[in-house]
């Protein structure tokens, strides 16, 4: 979720209103924002860096406000203001439209097919006769950041920038080139460097560094000339020096360059100042008044609702025919897709929290899943029996796994993940052993004997299954003491076996016999068979294992699949 | 620890002691009673607290005294007299060569005292060396009889301003002593009788302990521990949800498939394929095995053209919508894939309407802190039915969470891509004084729901929140690993009270 930072005094200049910070929050609630934190620039530099890098750092009070991830309209000051206005019936929405210059011809912008390998899409603009201050200037820098942030992906899919049309001349020329063809002074800096050299240089920028990826492997980049050969922009990396924009600047032209065409047609530019995209298309949407009564549990004439769309930025009115609303959605609203989406900001005008409640008269019987129902009852019995629960990660290391347990992880059927960011996720549990291994090494002070027990899924390849893998659901107890205890777990595992009403015989109930398994001391293993199939085993534990773990006592486990016994 | 017996050599002292406090007037000192008695004061204290334990045969009131005690070296003193007097009683008539008297213990410090007492002189020009010689023909070691004084308990009778100066020459020290002042107790007796600790089955057998007196319990120490075992508290909470959910009517899921192909957790939730959660930064992706190989062909067709074209009254997304991204397996990020297949197949069949509930782990790759890990437990509750209202997703919420014994909700606009609209739910944290997020709401949108096959006119409203939030709220966690993991606080299991989520 977005968070926009703005100037609190600014902010309720900007409303004509002043309000307390209880009063903000709750119109900030209703209209679907959070009043995030309320900070200033000394507290969060200090907050960062300590107090004596904050000194002489600005006290002006800061709103940090939550903006849902679909309102790209109200990345801004500007942007929250108007549409909190327009909520608040103090401004009616305002009306985007392409307008041709005054003098001349409207500028142009050629792509070339060469882009095609890299970065196919553009798109430009001009904003005309506009006047910044340090404050819209600021806003209109920070807005452009948040956008490349959010809708456009860190710049992936769209980059924008942003010119003084004074210092360049069209018709502009959007092309790709190899990087070493490349040389321009790029922003903020004082001599000119190919391309090649760009992308070594902000290998280590901060902030650019994060963006080199997107083309780098690319055999061409991206790159934008005026008439005269002045390079705009090389993106979605930098722009040149050129023809940056200042507190100066009077007319700003835009590109927006794109992998991704419905991106770059629907940014949300327009919002600051005045009008800018390509095509400012408002697109109409007929729906009925019974729909969104219906859909949100209400029961208000078709004008009212009329009147609650358009309190959101979506002029509507009643057609006269039937209960038929005609909505106009704004260019800057590309979220609203559906009917649905426009119910939504009609309950929302309405405000949820007065939506009457009532209860669905759905009538069903409800089912346990019986898996769980078999889990549910047999933890229950396992800790009367005097073993207690753990509960550890479905996702461990290579090692827990495999060479702890004197294993090779070939061997084990493990999923593995492609992209963990430790060791301890790196593959989904084929065991529940290592981690109630673990839960003991972190207990050791604990009086002993130690007696846990875990009821989980652990997760196999299965080449059966549409995913390839399948969870299998495990039961494991450890004993841990002085003695190895054998007979405890066995003990255990008759006991459950007398709460499955599983009887002690070789054919139809369950039996253990002696069987070797590199987990296990040499002649201490057996494997468990009910009802003539395999379903685990038990044993005492390697010493080498119990090592492995950080152990120092004798062990003795049971582990086996419970599945078998729904 | 008291002895059930006294032993034979206490059982003498106290039987002493009785019969001096029942002669005495008002009380007696165990210090006293120590030293008429020529035994250690320890063992004086070992018979008061016997006697105690027996009832109320005394009773015991804690004092404390000072006492001047002599040092190690004042109790050499006291025994052989002070330096100088054994300095002045080492010379005989003819004197004693300095270099002799210096070669004993006590020669330096006592000949420079006896030199300034003047019981002796030096003679340093005699014939062969230094020598000695007495000055007078007797002394007085005051010293040491001031020491015996002390020693006998009679330092009471020496002046301040002598003690002073003993305690500067460090031969006294003065010492605090705790003894006891006692008294006659309620059932006081010289003799003592015999308390038994326990009732026997000999007793009850031959009606013994009709005539046997018991030793009293102490009702202030903790029994001993159960010897059982214990449920783990995250996993009592499920319970209580489940329970919830059973009650409400709602059918558990099978949620038994942590491995899910992007399709099922993504795009059949109309969840476009370059959202921000599907990232690698957010999501664990497979190596092995890496993809998924088996669709709903037709509905897989579906979702693929309301994503890229829209349909179902939709604009979709309008993208290039790819069957190699669907393919991606992942550990699941929500439940909400389970409801998906769970819908998918509903729709398959004539629609009856459904309650759906699921309790299980869900996985993101995320940057860990103290309340979040790479797994958690997700809580979903999924209704399906004609007509269903955004009224009666409120409603429903407010039965759901009152059942948890909260009640005051109120609900918040949020964004979600496969819901529309979108609640967060908040409730009013006595606590804290503040509105706390409790979970996420909404009601599924058609894009999701109709590629599927549901009919038009049905609704699907749904709701979910994280199991381990409410379990360390409820338990008072403050460090999820405290809670999940081999990291867990054993002792914190063994010692947390059962789950009863009030309403």
């Amino acid at each position: 979720m977005p968070t926009v930072g703005v100037k609190r005094d600014l902010l309720f200049k900007a409303l004509g209103k002043t309000y307390t910070d209880e009063e903000f929050d709750e119109l900030c609630f209703e209209f679907g924002l959070e009043l995030d934190e309320i900070t200033s620039e000394r507290e969060i530099i200090s907050r960062e860096q300590g107090d004596s890098k904050a000194s002489g750092a600005s006290d002006v009070i800061l709103y940090k406000i939550d903006v849902p991830a679909n309102r790209y309209d109200l990345l801004c000051l500007e942007g929250l203001v108007r549409g909190l206005q327009v909520f608040k019936n103090k401004l009616e929405a305002p009306r985007y439209r392409r307008v041709s210059p005054v003098s001349g011809e409207p500028q142009k912008l050629f792509i070339t097919k060469e882009t095609a390998a890299v970065r196919p899409h553009a798109v430009a603009a001009v904003l005309r006769n506009i006047t910044f201050t340090q404050e819209r200037y600021d806003s209109f820098i920070e807005l452009q950041d948040k956008l490349h942030q959010n809708i456009c992906r860190k710049r992936s899919l769209v980059a924008i920038g942003t010119h003084d049309l004074d210092t360049i001349s069209g018709p502009f020329t959007y092309t790709a080139k190899p990087p070493g063809d490349i040389s321009f002074k790029p922003l903020n800096q004082t001599k000119e460097y190919t391309a090649t050299q760009l992308m070594s240089l902000y290998k280590t920028d901060s902030h650019l560094k994060h963006y080199l990826h997107i083309i780098e492997d690319k055999p061409v980049y991206p790159i934008i000339y005026d008439s005269n050969g002045v390079v705009l922009s090389m993106p979605p990396i930098i722009n040149g020096d050129h023809s940056k924009i200042t507190l100066k600047t009077k007319n700003v032209f835009v590109e927006c360059t794109a992998t991704d065409l419905t991106k770059v047609l629907l940014r949300g530019e327009p919002n600051m100042l005045s009008s800018c995209s390509l095509e400012l298309a408002y697109r109409k949407e007929k729906l009925s008044s019974e729909f969104i009564n219906q859909k949100v549990g209400i029961n208000e004439s078709t004008e009212k609702i009329a009147q609650l769309l358009t309190k959101m930025c979506l002029r509507s009115q009643a057609t006269g025919v039937g209960d038929e609303i005609e909505v106009e959605i704004p260019p800057t609203r590309s979220d609203v897709i559906h009917a649905c989406d426009i119910m939504e900001d009609a309950a929302m005008a309405y405000g949820f929290n007065n939506v009457p409640h009532t209860t669905p008269r759905t009538y069903t019987v409800a089912n346990q899943f019986p898996l769980n129902k078999l889990t549910e009852l047999l933890r229950q019995d396992l800790a009367a029996a005097g073993f207690t629960e753990a509960l550890n990660f479905a996702l461990c290391s290579e090692e827990d796994v495999a060479d702890k347990l004197g294993k090779k992880i070939s061997e084990t059927r493990a999923v593995h993940i492609s992209n963990p960011k430790t060791a301890e996720f790196q593959v989904a549990r084929t065991t529940l052993l290592p981690g109630l291994l673990k839960t003991i090494a972190s207990n050791r002070k604990m009086p002993l004997p130690l007696k846990l027990f875990e009821i989980s899924d652990v997760v196999l390849k299965d080449e059966t299954k549409d995913v390839g893998a399948r969870n299998s659901r495990r039961f494991c107890a450890v004993y841990y003491n002085k003695s190895p205890g054998f007979e405890v777990i066995h003990g255990l595992l008759d006991r459950t076996m007398e709460l499955l009403e599983v009887k002690s015989a070789r054919v139809d109930g369950y039996h253990i016999q002696a069987a070797e398994d590199s987990t296990f001391f040499p002649g201490r293993c057996a494997e468990i068979f009910a009802r003539g199939k395999s379903v685990g085993r038990l044993g005492v534990l390697h010493p080498d294992v119990i090592n492995r773990f950080e152990l120092t006592m004798p062990c003795s486990a049971l582990e086996m699949d419970i599945e078998p016994f729904l | 620890i008291l002895k059930n017996n006294l032993g034979m050599a206490d059982a003498g002292v106290a039987e002493t002691l009785l019969r001096r406090i029942e002669k005495a007037d008002g009380g007696v000192d165990s210090l006293e009673v120590a030293s008429s008695l020529g035994v250690d004061h320890q063992v004086v204290v070992g018979a008061v607290k016997s006697l105690q334990a027996l009832g109320d045969l005394i009773s015991a009131e804690q004092r404390s005294s000072k006492r001047w005690e002599l040092s190690e070296e004042g109790t050499e003193i006291a025994e052989q007299g002070s330096h100088e007097a054994r300095v002045f009683g080492s010379i005989p008539l003819d004197g004693l060569a300095q270099s002799e008297l210096m070669k004993l213990s006590f020669g330096k410090i006592g000949f420079s005292k006896a030199m300034s007492n003047k019981w002796i002189r030096l003679d340093k020009a005699h014939e062969g060396g230094p020598r000695i010689f007495r000055t007078v023909d007797s002394i007085q070691d005051q010293v040491r009889e001031k020491l015996v004084l002390v020693q006998k308990g009679s330092s009471s009778q020496l002046e301040e301003k002598d003690r002073n100066e003993l305690k500067k020459r460090k031969l006294l020290s003065e010492v605090t002593v705790k003894s006891y002042w006692i008294t006659k107790g309620s059932s006081f007796s010289t003799t003592i009788t015999k308390q038994e600790t326990e009732l026997t089955p000999d007793m009850i057998a031959n009606g013994s302990w009709k005539e046997k007196k018991f030793k009293p319990y102490n009702f202030e120490a903790m029994g001993v521990a159960p010897d059982c075992g214990h449920l783990h508290p995250l996993m009592k909470v499920r319970t209580q949800f489940r329970q919830i959910f059973l009650e409400m009517g709602f059918t558990e899921m099978p949620t038994n498939n942590f491995i899910e192909s992007s399709f099922w957790n993504f795009d059949s939730l109309f969840q476009p394929q370059q959202h921000p959660a599907r990232d690698a930064h957010d999501t664990f992706f497979l190596s092995d095995p890496a993809l998924a190989h088996e669709f709903p062909q037709d509905y897989l067709e579906r979702v693929k053209k309301v994503h890229s074209e829209g349909g179902f009254g939709s604009q979709g997304y309008k993208y290039d919508w790819k069957i190699e991204e669907a393919q991606k397996n992942i550990l699941r990020t929500h439940t909400t894939a389970v409801s998906a297949r769970m819908l998918y197949k509903l729709a398959q069949q004539k629609f009856t309407p459904v309650k759906y509930f699921s309790i299980d782990r869900v996985f993101r790759n995320e940057t860990l802190d103290a309340t979040h890990l790479a797994e958690f437990h997700q809580i979903e509750g999924v209704v399906a039915d004609y007509g269903l209202t955004l009224g009666d997703l409120i409603g429903i919420l407010h039965q759901f969470f009152t059942k948890l014994g909260i009640t005051k909700l109120r609900f918040k606009p949020a964004y979600n891509p496969y819901t529309e609209p979108s609640m967060e739910v908040f409730s009013y944290h006595e606590g804290l004084q503040k509105w706390v997020e409790v979970g996420n709401s909404g009601v599924f949108r058609p894009e999701m729901l109709l590629p599927m096959g549901l009919p038009e006119d049905v609704s699907v409203i749904a709701w979910g929140l994280s199991l381990e939030r409410p379990t360390m709220i409820k338990y008072g966690i403050n460090n999820i690993r405290e809670l999940v993991g081999h990291k867990v606080n054993l002792q914190m299991v063994y010692d947390s009270p059962m789950c009863r989520l009030e309403s």
